[in-house]
């Protein structure tokens, strides 16, 4: 899972990385607007929803406000709002809180991030003098326009290099030490904290010349916050998925698709491949679900659980392949969570692995009701025309 | 013939005392693994089912003349293992362990790279390497597995074993199945194994398993239409997944519009290799392949 922090919090962290940020008051509450307004008396300024999901200006969530009046206005036009942006997909994101923050004088956009590059196995820096727009359109349409810098992961970024960035941007060459200490300072931040990225758009040029990061955007690795658990309780449960924080917490691994048939495998390939089998015969599915290499009668229970959770499911299927779980196990598990949660739903089950004969035998001999599946096509296939019955 | 692992391989397992690091020692030991001891810092000396502990791997490597290590030392220390048991001159090292930082990974990479240019690193998050009948260091069932001639390649765990089971139940049998791991950053991509699975004389096909995210798969259909000579299936997991998620494996996501199975197959298919639409035809589709379909005429033009 990745854990994204909103931008009042991603400034903090680059503030104490020596980061130019401008700072800023957080609103939950119209009420709190004087405030802020108190904090930062000299406008103009500006008042950004905090969603995590880019391509807010363009959605009309963030405003430039002129007078107090102005900022109090904007304030209630976006507090509330359901922001609908290419990244936060069709439902939109309610905002919840809002950032206000003086204006920053700029004469130009850019773009600056650090992410991993997966094929090279090091982190790179992307920087582009184009800033303001999404990086994926940059890429898909004009890839020149990028710069990209990769580093070495046991040195970070080098000084000759940094500077190398700050003239292949075309920035000033009297601001060649501050860009170079800029671009080393963020691959340091990414390096120290373990983010999976960070992302600065725009970085602009400010009319004194400096430059500055208007905005800030950052994602913790959730393998790398288990070293920095300082910052595990800033993630902000109302941006995630309630039944994906549930499933976290039983150790489960859940994730909601559209459909309305329910899964629980164990493996995340497999839980994958179920998923796509599932529509590969005409059915869509309603999530994928890992209950881990390992799971106990308990954690079944507690995945079946989060599964019917869901109105939208019409049928569930049970696609086990045994390894090191063994399929009595979770034949049991099975049986003791039907009965725990009253399932009423068509129910399909494919076990394979160690232990099979043993699992098979408690299914049948149990009163659960159910139908058997022995390969995983006629498993999903099963489960599409059960889905399709109940539907009706 | 196999891959990366033969006969010759005498294992230690790092993290011997804690229960998976236990249970599965025991479990490669009943195969047929040389199992001959294990590290646990702080419990040098000890024994433990049979298991001779050591507080280090050079201790462990100097005693036993061990040459391969499973790791399952918790996530936030396995770098460190990693990198000792490179530094005690093991050759083949398998991280099982899951939840590595990223980060982490990148570093070790870098050493390995630059200092340990021998040593063969298969994972993270991954269920490990067996050549069937001879041995297996990793935590798959072993007896799903059969000995023969068709190579194994997944990112997964349980979807290699759906694979091999298909195949075993096809009669054919595995050279040596791999586990390459979930993670962005892994020591073996499947560019890695295609090559050693070229060169295996005991490899007559392979069956390769993708899934979204990154662009090992493109890497590894390129070179399939340069340099395979033997015929090769796939299947690419996560055509249903979303964008942005993170599919269980933390490598597993697509991630500005890129890494999207769509691609993948379509890169595959451009090599040639036979891709099963769906993961209950894996099997069929290696059969497909044997016989020669998606590669017929680029193997009529070989023969001339």
């Amino acid at each position: 899972m990745l854990v994204k922090l909103h931008e009042y919090q991603a400034k903090e962290i680059f503030a104490k990385y020596g980061l130019p940020v401008t700072p800023g008051v957080v609103v939950k509450h119209l009420s709190e607007v004087d405030e802020a307004l108190k904090k930062f008396p000299t406008g103009p300024w500006v008042v950004k929803a905090q969603i995590h999901a880019g391509g807010r200006g363009k959605a009309g969530g963030v405003k430039l406000a002129k007078t107090e009046a102005e900022v109090s206005q904007k304030a209630s036009d976006i507090l509330g709002m359901t922001l609908v942006s290419p990244q936060t997909g069709p439902q939109g994101k309610l905002v919840k809180k809002i950032f206000i923050t003086p204006a920053a004088d700029y004469t130009k956009e850019l773009y600056v991030s650090v992410v991993l590059d997966r094929a090279r196995q090091c982190p790179v820096i992307l920087a582009s003098s184009e800033g303001g727009t999404e990086i994926e359109e940059l890429a898909a349409h004009k890839p020149q326009a990028i710069q990209k810098m990769y580093v070495d992961p046991l040195l970070g970024l080098q000084p000759y290099q940094a500077r190398q960035l700050h003239l292949n941007l075309g920035l000033a060459r009297d601001k060649i030490n501050q860009g170079a200490k800029l671009f080393q300072d963020l691959v340091k931040m990414f390096l120290e904290l373990d983010l999976s990225m960070v992302e600065v758009n725009p970085l602009v040029v400010l009319k004194t010349g400096d430059i500055h990061c208007l905005d800030a955007k950052l994602a913790f690795e959730d393998n790398g916050l288990a070293r920095h658990k300082e910052y595990a309780e800033w993630r902000d449960p109302d941006e995630e998925d309630a039944r994906e924080l549930e499933a976290a917490g039983h150790g489960l691994s859940y994730i909601s698709l559209d459909g309305n048939i329910g899964c629980l495998v164990n493996g995340a390939g497999l839980a994958m491949a179920t998923a796509d089998a599932i529509q590969h015969f005409g059915g869509s599915p309603a999530n994928f679900l890992d209950v881990g290499g390992s799971a106990t009668t308990k954690a079944v229970t507690q995945a079946f659980k989060i599964i019917l959770s869901d109105s939208r499911v019409k049928a569930i299927l049970v696609n086990i392949f045994g390894g090191i779980m063994k399929c009595d196990v979770i034949a049991q598990g099975i049986i003791d969570a039907a009965k725990e949660v009253g399932l009423s739903l068509p129910l399909v089950i494919r076990l394979e692995g160690t232990n099979v004969e043993q699992g098979k035998k408690l299914l049948s001999s149990s009163t659960l009701h159910y139908q058997f599946a022995s390969s995983m096509d006629s498993a999903a296939k099963t489960v599409v025309a059960a889905a399709k019955e109940v539907a009706k | 013939m196999s891959i990366y692992l033969d006969k010759s391989a005498k294992v230690i397992c790092q993290g011997i005392t804690g229960s998976a690091g236990l249970f599965h020692s025991k479990a490669c030991r009943d195969y047929g693994t040389k199992m001959v001891g294990g590290v646990t810092p702080g419990k040098g000396g000890s024994e433990i089912e049979g298991f001779k502990v050591y507080d280090t791997v050079e201790e462990a490597v100097g005693k036993t003349g061990a040459n391969t290590s499973m790791i399952f030392v918790p996530a936030l220390f396995a770098a460190d293992a990693i990198l000792e048991a490179a530094a005690a001159g093991i050759k083949l090292i398998v991280a099982i362990t899951e939840g590595i930082p990223a980060n982490d990974m990148a570093r070790v990479r870098a050493v390995l790279r630059n200092s340990h240019k021998d040593v063969r690193l298969i994972g993270p998050n991954c269920p490990g390497i067996i050549t069937p009948g001879v041995a297996k260091v990793g935590i798959m069932p072993g007896y799903i597995h059969k000995p023969g001639k068709i190579g194994i390649v997944s990112r997964s765990g349980t979807l290699t074993y759906e694979a091999v089971w298909q195949v075993t139940q096809l009669k054919l049998g595995q050279s040596t199945c791999i586990g390459i791991g979930g993670d962005p950053i892994v020591g073996t991509t499947h560019l890695d194994t295609l090559e050693a699975y070229n060169a295996d004389k005991n490899t007559e096909g392979v069956i390769m398993i993708g899934e979204i995210g990154g662009t090992a798969e493109e890497e590894a259909a390129l070179y399939v239409k340069k340099y395979m000579k033997k015929p090769v299936a796939a299947f690419i997991a996560g055509t249903t997944a979303p964008p942005g998620k993170r599919m269980g494996h933390a490598g597993a996501i697509v991630s500005g519009g890129k890494g999207t199975a769509k691609e993948k197959i379509a890169a595959l298919e451009a090599a040639g290799i036979v891709v099963a639409q769906s993961p209950g035809e894996i099997g069929n589709a290696l059969v497909e392949a044997l016989k020669g379909k998606g590669r017929k005429s680029k193997g009529k033009k070989k023969k001339k």
